[in-house]
């Protein structure tokens, strides 16, 4: 892509820029894997700080299997959280899309609507912790999943709604109308004209909602208890015990980013798509 | 990418009125379910966090007894030392942090889009730190940053210096935090700005080459006002984003040692929950809220100027 962009470089230059994106990548990288090594430690391997150590389960099998441990309990609430907050967030912000971009609002309801995202978007999620946590307990939802769900669901609903704008303007305007000439109401054009079109677009905000469920920590802190708790509330207890397990800490973040490593190998596309199509557009 | 939506609006309402739905019911059938979650769970908690602000809340038995206090939390705002240290410190973090993210992912971002070879693989390892959730970046960092065996003072020790307590001393512990948002956040700067470079129309680089342009004068004379519109809106993302940061110093240094990190939603989160002060904490809240309102305003009159400009 950038071929006629690149100056030609010679094999100098291009050596030299290929030594410092190896240095960067390796301070990226070296903390991931030291810790993720961290886990296959023993406590004292770590604390005396030796280089070369004998690979220990220990940490792993306690962190996963341990009666005292409610990991593996955690990972399924993280799951089921945001599973559940994607398919709500990205299935809601599609139809709004969908609804604002092409059907006959009025401007200013698309106007205010999305500004009030904008500003929605911008509020530190912890000041909205504090109401949403005096909601819930009042309707009976604090400490259970429906309602981080729900809270999971609008914190990123202005990301999906932007995202799911962008990909719906794309959807050829003459292909809708043809459909509607040959009789399809509402439903058939969005199940079987847009849908298809949209599908990468929808791929791409489906997978940054979920990450952003799986990694969100300051509403989940506020509106889980013990059995609720979700990956990232359980790993910031073990930096808070009175006498670390840095081990199991380490052990714990190395198993809570499986799922963005999985991701990131097998949806690099989607993510990229994602994360770069507000700026660029 | 927040803030070009409201670019989007004035798009979307110049589609052609062609091939708009007529379907009135459809019509808000598809537009109900977001409008009811914004609604009850963005305007109401809103409206409902403004009015607890003027209250003051205690608990008996489980039950909450409300006294209304007028606007005495707005005026204890004034002298809260806490959050005097979080609001200095948040403007300090988003400032270092977020100019540190940009300077460098631009320079990653005008270097990779200059090799032949190894951009996909050096994409996928930059992008990493963006999909980790904020909480284990903190964690991998307070290993890092150890007093006893971090790697980061086993590296500088290689050196003969060190060993440093880079998160309990005070005056280390907000850079430290600083240079953790940096690594977190530098590559979403970098691939933003990627993206930006290789949209860029080529055939204005070829007359430049032509032209006998240098590489520097085309830096800085093309590529760079021609990045111009990306810089500005990833340098609003990120800054609203630098403003909103919790979890890294949630566990990294809990606001310590002092008040040396102590940043803003951090010091909501104590006088709203750790304390329990919930009146107090919403007029903590709606004040954070107002202050982003302002920077969304300043945000917009900067726009339009540079757009007026261009």
């Amino acid at each position: 892509m950038s071929r006629a962009l690149a100056l030609k470089p010679g094999t100098g230059t291009a050596l030299v820029r290929h030594i410092i994106l190896f240095i960067v990548a390796a301070i990226t990288l070296v903390p991931v894997i030291w810790v993720a090594a961290a886990g296959f430690r023993t406590q004292i391997s770590l604390l005396i700080g030796e280089f070369l150590f004998t690979p220990v389960m220990t940490n792993f099998t306690e962190v996963l299997f341990s009666k005292t441990s409610d990991f593996l309990l955690n990972y399924r609430n993280s799951l089921i959280v945001g599973i559940a907050s994607t398919i709500l967030c990205v299935g809601t912000a599609t139809l709004a899309a969908w609804s604002l971009n092409r059907m006959d609002w009025p401007k200013w309801v698309v106007h205010v609507f999305l500004a009030w995202a904008l500003v929605f978007h911008m509020i530190p999620s912890i000041a909205l912790a504090g109401a949403w946590f005096g909601m819930m307990r009042t309707i009976g939802l604090d400490n259970s999943f429906l309602g981080l769900i729900l809270a999971h669901a609008v914190l990123n609903l202005p990301m999906a709604l932007w995202l799911m704008a962008v990909f719906v303007r794309d959807v050829p305007v003459e292909l809708v109308e043809a459909a509607r000439i040959d009789g399809a109401g509402t439903p058939t054009i969005l199940g079987q004209v847009v849908l298809p079109i949209i599908a990468p677009g929808l791929a791409a905000t489906s997978v940054l909602t979920f990450l952003f469920s799986w990694n969100e920590f300051a509403v989940a802190l506020t509106l889980t208890m013990k059995q609720t708790a979700t990956v990232p509330v359980a790993i910031a207890k073990f930096a808070q015990d009175y006498e670390i397990q840095y081990t199991q800490m380490a052990a714990s973040a190395a198993l809570s980013i499986l799922p963005a490593l999985v991701l990131l190998l097998v949806a690099q596309r989607f993510i990229v798509k994602g994360l770069t199509n507000g700026a660029v557009k | 990418m927040a803030v070009t939506s409201m670019a989007s609006a004035p798009a979307a309402a110049r589609v052609p009125r062609r091939g708009r739905d007529p379907d009135g019911l459809w019509r808000w059938l598809t537009f109900a379910p977001a409008l009811l979650l914004m609604l009850f769970l963005s305007v109401l908690p809103l409206v409902n966090l403004f009015a607890t602000s003027f209250f003051n809340i205690t608990w008996e038995q489980g039950q909450g007894i409300w006294t209304f206090v007028g606007p005495t939390h707005y005026q204890g705002l004034l002298s809260d030392a806490l959050l005097h240290a979080g609001l200095t410190n948040t403007l300090i973090f988003a400032f270092l942090a977020v100019t540190g993210q940009m300077v460098l992912g631009f320079m990653l971002a005008y270097l990779v889009s200059r090799i032949e070879r190894g951009k996909v693989l050096y994409r996928a390892i930059f992008i990493l730190p963006i999909l980790i959730p904020g909480i284990v970046i903190g964690a991998i960092w307070k290993l890092m940053m150890n007093y006893d065996f971090g790697l980061l003072n086993q590296f500088i020790g290689l050196f003969g210096l060190g060993p440093h307590d880079w998160l309990g001393n005070a005056s280390t512990a907000l850079l430290s935090v600083v240079i953790v948002d940096i690594w977190h956040w530098m590559p979403f700067c970098f691939l933003l700005f990627l993206a930006g470079l290789e949209s860029l129309p080529q055939d204005v680089f070829e007359a430049a080459k032509t032209d006998g342009a240098t590489a520097w004068q085309e830096l800085r004379y093309i590529t760079l006002p021609m990045m111009l519109p990306t810089i500005m809106v990833t340098f609003a993302f990120r800054l609203i984003l630098a403003f909103k940061v919790f979890d890294e110093v949630y566990l990294l240094t809990g606001g310590g040692p002092g008040t040396a990190t102590e940043v803003l939603s951090f010091t909501l989160y104590q006088r709203y929950f750790t304390e329990d002060r919930m009146g107090y904490g919403s007029a903590i809240a709606v004040m954070v809220i107002f202050l982003i309102c302002l920077l969304l305003v300043m945000a917009a009159g900067l726009r339009r100027a540079t757009e007026a400009r261009s």
